[in-house]
């Protein structure tokens, strides 16, 4: 009993928290975009997919790690574009097209990749970002190893959150995104256009979505296998409605979810096999579901979120 | 740019875009042929005949798309209500894990008693499944669809530990597997020495009664109301949560029997394998259908052909069967984009 | 002669087969007031909206302070000096007055907000310009004559030269109406021209130095302020005269629903009731005015069906009311007329017969054993679609291809033709042209003379004391003293509206 508490205070522990929540970070931050302009993005499954496969793929055909990321993130911001041209002018279920894009990413990755390594049995790896330890931070004890001893990506999803903290909220841009996610009329009216600010939003999102995926394949683990985003892009979207659309409490989110998958995984550790292993990998999403209902309470969602804006209804 | 409304068009403008969208999702396709090296000619010649060119190929796209359909008549009565039930495959499972629980042996009753016995009460652990969604939806605002997505994670996990618990078969040489279902519970095949069963005629029947309750029942019309305008239909005195439950009950119970059929009627037995994604693929089906009953009947034999036509394909041709997925998928969006184009011009001013 | 600071030159728009706008010219001068006048549909916004780049004239040319616009751009027009104040408000609830006024003011790519400097213009063009506004509040929680000072401050933060307002007094107590006024008077002394969009004579005549009259579409006539009259603008406005509908004398009957001490929960956006007492009885017009916001919602959700009562009690037909949903109300013969036809009152989607037969699929008549008899509801479309001379291409049509008037008298239809004893009728003639007013007007008082009771809520003062036996005001949730017909003017009401006189219940009958 005294070990399930003991593991709170290992650094090994937190720093695998980080490390988990670290795509979560990203692909949360990058719906929230998305929401926060009006649209809801369904497609970030398969857009994380995208961007595991797409970043991976860059590096394993020779480039190095950083274009890789870059790739990935045109990657989901290409299939961005596709969702904001379906859903905003042309008004489309955002639903249906979500769903649609996760199909179609999905499948267009697992295609791509069995035409590129056809005879694979074993995913081939690649050289992930390795460690890069902030000097004297990462020897403070336990949290030291946890935020200062990470891959250059971790500290990228951390300065993503205070990005998009400041340009939501301090800067002009910021400001008319929120606006067309609150009432889309009023940014028209004030000479912006609402389909160019969703359109955007929706292809930055999703840029940030497909880097949470590529950080899979090229910081947490090493090479990319199907199924690998296994169900974290639904979570992430329970994540932007437990942060109440703020990106600083869905950091919050991201990093205590995490921190309970990383518990989990050494909790079944220490059961041995008295209990089932599916039942701790069920926690995860029964936990998603109870976030979902608590804040919903409370929602202080975008009021026109998923309501299509056309021009000039008056 | 803007969206006009169009007054009620022709049959043939309505047929017409539809079929641009299979134009559109061909011609997308071949791109892909390409990439890998193929001639979209071929390759699509391969698909038609690995799907319809023998007595073989078209018998065993019907047993594919028994599922199908009932997983496709699910989405289509959800949807109706704007209800955004994604979860037809935890409900999927839940019928397949009922008719293993009850078809093994527990109860020893003959075929005709048995077997509509064990329909009933897969619908019934599908249609519950679904209700907590619902229940979430109406009571406390959560969205549908997240709900539903994270309940298939929990069944697959769910139905795992079942698997290697509770219902493993004691024979099964270790593999995490049901044991089969008796005799009695199974569905009989309709050609011999062929896969079809009678799971396909159970899914025509209710692809008719789906359509009968949604064109000519109270219920259907309520459905459709509430699925245009809640707040219309709350206000002329039509009960929405109730509704709403009752298209969960029916949506629900509709996908399970899926399961219901792929255990009692083609497999035996329950692995987690047993659906490769059947309830994501009947939101295909059931939008290519326009979430019209009957049309979903043809929509999922269509679909059902390019998944075992592409996997004859890959065979023969080496073009990765995964193609069939990115086809299935590109029509989903392709003809959404043209419904909306039947109903709707397009003005650029 | 000083050159026009607006000019519209030949502008043509159309939607499909209507024509909205045909060949209209106009031009303001500086430091004009300008009334475009017309009924509802004469397509005045239309033309505004072309003019501030929501729409693209299909033929035309708009020029401001002497250069061409281009043409559906907005913010074009705002940096040529056009300022709108829309008829529905442009504004983010859940953003500051600060925020919601800076939007768009600054570069998209800048990387800073520049808040103190917003903060400190918009306090000082509120002080300039009279128009008192907290910057940092919240605009959910502003009231409406505040949120319209909102709107006139963002087109003054940016420097609008022309100003134009749509339908500004539609949602203004008359006391709000005239400080508006006042704040029109002072712009115009301060170098703005302003075009004031209306369909109210005479406000048109209080504030305006020239009018121009839409019709169809069309430009019917110009007029100076000062050399016209009521007649000749109201006869421009509609063509010919339209007679109001005479209204015989009341035949008062028995109490057909009364409300004692009711109180509802808080809503969504308005008010609740507070301790509300009022009778209808047969035969009786009693006509609700107020602001928007002040309770009528609850009320008329109330009578709907749609909300419960908190306490107190309510009698429908001498009997207390137990269950209460919208298909109880129905049962007890409320007929119901709601305020908005587009997101309440019809399924855009569905057809013709299936809206008509929203409030009665389940009767006899229409199914039987949960399955519907769809001959039988084409039929009841047929009859609704001629007796009400709705003009629609075929009961299987879309409603929503219908126009406004149109589908408004399917929805009276559909309510009157089970001759129910008690009609709520909300906002009935919102947005309807000078015809349809008049036969919904007609309507309402043949239900009357057959001794229905009905309750008038509508922003249109007018047509409040024109049909009504009696006239309630309502305030925050509480109702006035009933003032028979003729016995308050205008003004008087306008107090009430406000709140002066009512503190306190008071018993309505």
């Amino acid at each position: 009993m005294i070990e399930a508490f003991e593991i709170l205070f290992t650094a090994s522990f937190w720093v695998a928290a980080i490390r988990i929540a670290s795509p979560l970070i990203f692909a949360t931050m990058g719906e929230l975009i998305c929401e926060r302009a009006g649209v809801l993005n369904l497609g970030i499954e398969g857009i994380m997919v995208v961007g595991a496969f797409a970043g991976w793929l860059t590096v394993y055909a020779g480039g190095d790690l950083w274009f890789g990321v870059a790739v990935a993130a045109l990657a989901g911001a290409a299939f961005g574009l596709l969702h904001g041209t379906l859903t905003v002018p042309l008004g489309l279920s955002q639903h249906v097209v979500g769903i649609g894009i996760t199909l179609l990413a999905t499948s267009l990755t697992y295609f791509t990749y069995r035409v590129v390594l056809p005879e694979v049995t074993s995913p081939p790896r690649i050289e992930p970002f390795q460690p890069l330890p902030v000097p004297l931070l990462s020897d403070v004890p336990v949290l030291g190893p946890a935020l200062f001893n990470q891959t250059p990506l971790t500290y990228l999803a951390f300065a993503t959150v205070a990005i998009v903290a400041w340009v939501l909220y301090r800067t002009p841009l910021g400001l008319a995104v929120r606006a067309a996610g609150e009432n889309p009329s009023a940014v028209e009216a004030q000479g912006i256009s609402v389909t160019a600010i969703r359109i955007g939003a929706v292809m930055v999102g999703s840029a940030l979505m497909a880097v949470g995926g590529a950080f899979l394949t090229m910081s947490a683990f090493n090479s990319f296998f199907f199924e690998m985003i296994n169900g974290r892009g639904w979570i992430c979207i329970a994540l932007v409605v437990f942060g109440s659309w703020r990106p600083g409490k869905a950091l919050l989110g991201a990093v205590l979810f995490a921190a309970f998958d990383a518990y989990q995984v050494r909790l079944q550790q220490l059961t041995g096999g008295a209990v089932p292993y599916q039942l701790f990998l069920m926690m995860p999403f029964v936990l998603s579901i109870l976030a979902l209902v608590v804040m919903s309470r409370r929602a202080a969602y975008p009021k026109a979120l998923m309501i299509p804006y056309q021009k000039g209804e008056r | 740019m803007r969206l006009e409304a169009k007054p009620a068009p022709s049959l043939a403008v309505t047929l017409l875009f539809p079929v641009g969208a299979v134009v559109a999702t061909l011609v997308i396709s071949s791109l892909l042929v390409l990439a890998a090296g193929a001639s979209p000619f071929s390759v699509f010649g391969l698909v038609a005949r690995g799907a319809a060119g023998s007595q073989f190929a078209l018998l065993e796209t019907l047993t594919r798309a028994t599922p199908l359909i009932f997983t496709g008549l699910a989405v289509a009565v959800a949807f109706r209500a704007k209800l955004w039930n994604i979860g037809a495959e935890a409900q999927l499972y839940a019928g397949a894990v009922i008719t293993v629980v009850l078809g093994t042996g527990a109860l020893p009753l003959p075929s005709p008693i048995l077997i509509p016995l064990i329909m009933v009460a897969a619908m019934a652990a599908g249609a519950a499944l679904l209700l907590g969604p619902a229940i979430l939806k109406t009571r406390f605002g959560v969205d549908e669809v997240v709900t539903t997505l994270l309940f298939n994670f929990i069944m697959l996990l769910f139905v795992s530990m079942l698997l290697e618990g509770v219902l493993k078969d004691p024979m099964g040489l270790g593999w995490p597997q049901s044991q089969k279902v008796i005799a009695d519970a199974q569905l009989p095949r309709i050609v011999t020495g062929r896969r079809l069963h009678y799971g396909f005629v159970i899914a025509i029947v209710a692809a008719v009664a789906v359509w009968f309750v949604m064109k000519k029942t109270t219920l259907g019309y309520e459905m459709r109301a509430v699925g245009h305008n809640p707040e219309a239909a709350r206000f002329a005195g039509i009960p929405v949560n109730g509704v709403l439950m009752k298209t969960a009950l029916l949506s629900g119970g509709l996908a399970a029997l899926a399961g219901f059929s792929e255990v009692a009627g083609l497999k035996g037995n329950l692995t987690l394998d047993l659906s490769p994604g059947f309830g994501y693929t009947g939101i295909v089906v059931a939008m290519l259908a326009m979430l019209n009953p009957l049309g979903v009947v043809l929509a999922a034999v269509f679909v059902a052909g390019i998944f075992v036509g592409a996997d004859a394909m890959s065979r023969a041709a080496g073009v990765p069967s995964y193609i069939a997925q990115v086809m299935v998928a590109t029509a989903l969006l392709t003809m959404v984009v043209a419904i909306m184009l039947t109903r709707f011009r397009v003005r650029w001013r | 002669m000083s050159a026009p600071v607006l000019r519209i030159d030949n502008v043509t728009k159309r939607f499909g087969p209507l024509m909205a706008n045909d060949s209209i010219s106009l031009e303001l001068m500086a430091g004009e007031v300008v009334a475009l006048l017309g009924e509802n549909g004469a397509g005045k916004t239309t033309l505004m909206n072309i003019l501030f780049g929501h729409y693209v004239a299909d033929e035309g040319v708009v020029e401001a302070f002497g250069r061409p616009l281009p043409p559906g751009d907005p913010r074009a027009a705002l940096e040529a000096g056009i300022g709108m104040v829309h008829q529905h408000f442009t504004l983010a609830d859940n953003m500051t007055v600060l925020e919601n006024i800076a939007l768009g003011t600054q570069a998209l790519w800048s990387w800073r907000l520049e808040r103190a400097q917003a903060r400190k213009r918009i306090r000082q063009l509120a002080q300039d310009f009279g128009l008192a506004v907290e910057p940092d509040r919240m605009v959910s929680a502003l009231s409406v004559g505040e949120r319209q000072r909102v709107e006139i401050l963002k087109a003054l933060y940016r420097d609008a030269r022309v100003l134009i307002l749509d339908e500004p007094t539609a949602v203004l107590t008359p006391l709000e109406t005239e400080a508006l006024f006042g704040t029109l008077k002072m712009l115009v002394a301060k170098g703005l021209s302003i075009i004031f969009i209306s369909h109210k004579l005479n406000e048109v005549m209080a504030v305006s130095d020239r009018v121009l009259v839409l019709r169809g579409g069309r430009l019917a006539g110009e007029r100076a302020t000062n050399a016209t009259t009521r007649q000749e603008l109201a006869s421009l406005m509609v063509g010919q005269e339209v007679a109001a509908p005479p209204v015989p004398p009341v035949e008062r009957r028995a109490a057909l629903l009364a409300l004692s001490g009711v109180s509802t929960a808080p809503g969504m956006g308005g008010s609740a009731l507070e301790g509300v007492s009022l009778t209808l009885n047969g035969g009786v017009i009693t006509g609700l005015a107020g602001v928007s916001g002040n309770g009528q919602a609850a009320l008329a959700a109330l009578l709907a069906g749609t909300q419960r009562l908190l306490s107190g009690e309510m009698r429908v037909g001498g009997a207390p009311v137990a269950e209460w949903s919208p298909r109880t109300a129905l049962a007890n013969g409320i007929a119901r007329i709601p305020e908005d036809r587009h997101a309440v009152g019809s399924i855009a989607d569905m057809s013709v017969t299936e809206n008509v037969i929203s409030e009665r699929y389940r009767t006899p008549r229409f199914s039987r054993h949960g399955v519907m008899d769809w001959k039988a509801a084409r039929r009841f479309a047929n009859q609704l679609i001629a007796d009400y001379d709705v003009k629609c291409p075929s009961p299987d049509a879309r409603i929503r291809l219908l126009s406004g008037g149109n589908m408004q008298k399917l929805i009276l239809g559909r309510a009157l033709d089970p001759d129910p004893q008690i009609i709520l009728a909300n906002q009935p003639t919102r947005g309807l042209d000078v015809g349809a007013v008049a036969y919904v007007h007609r309507r309402l008082l043949e239900a009357r003379a057959r001794g229905a009771a009905i309750l008038l809520i509508s922003e249109d003062l007018d047509e409040i004391m024109s049909l009504s036996d009696e006239v309630l005001v309502i305030y925050r949730g509480r109702l006035s003293a009933a003032s028979p017909r003729g016995s308050r003017t205008v003004r008087e009401l306008g107090e009430l509206m406000a709140g002066h006189g009512l503190e306190g219940a008071t018993h309505a009958a």
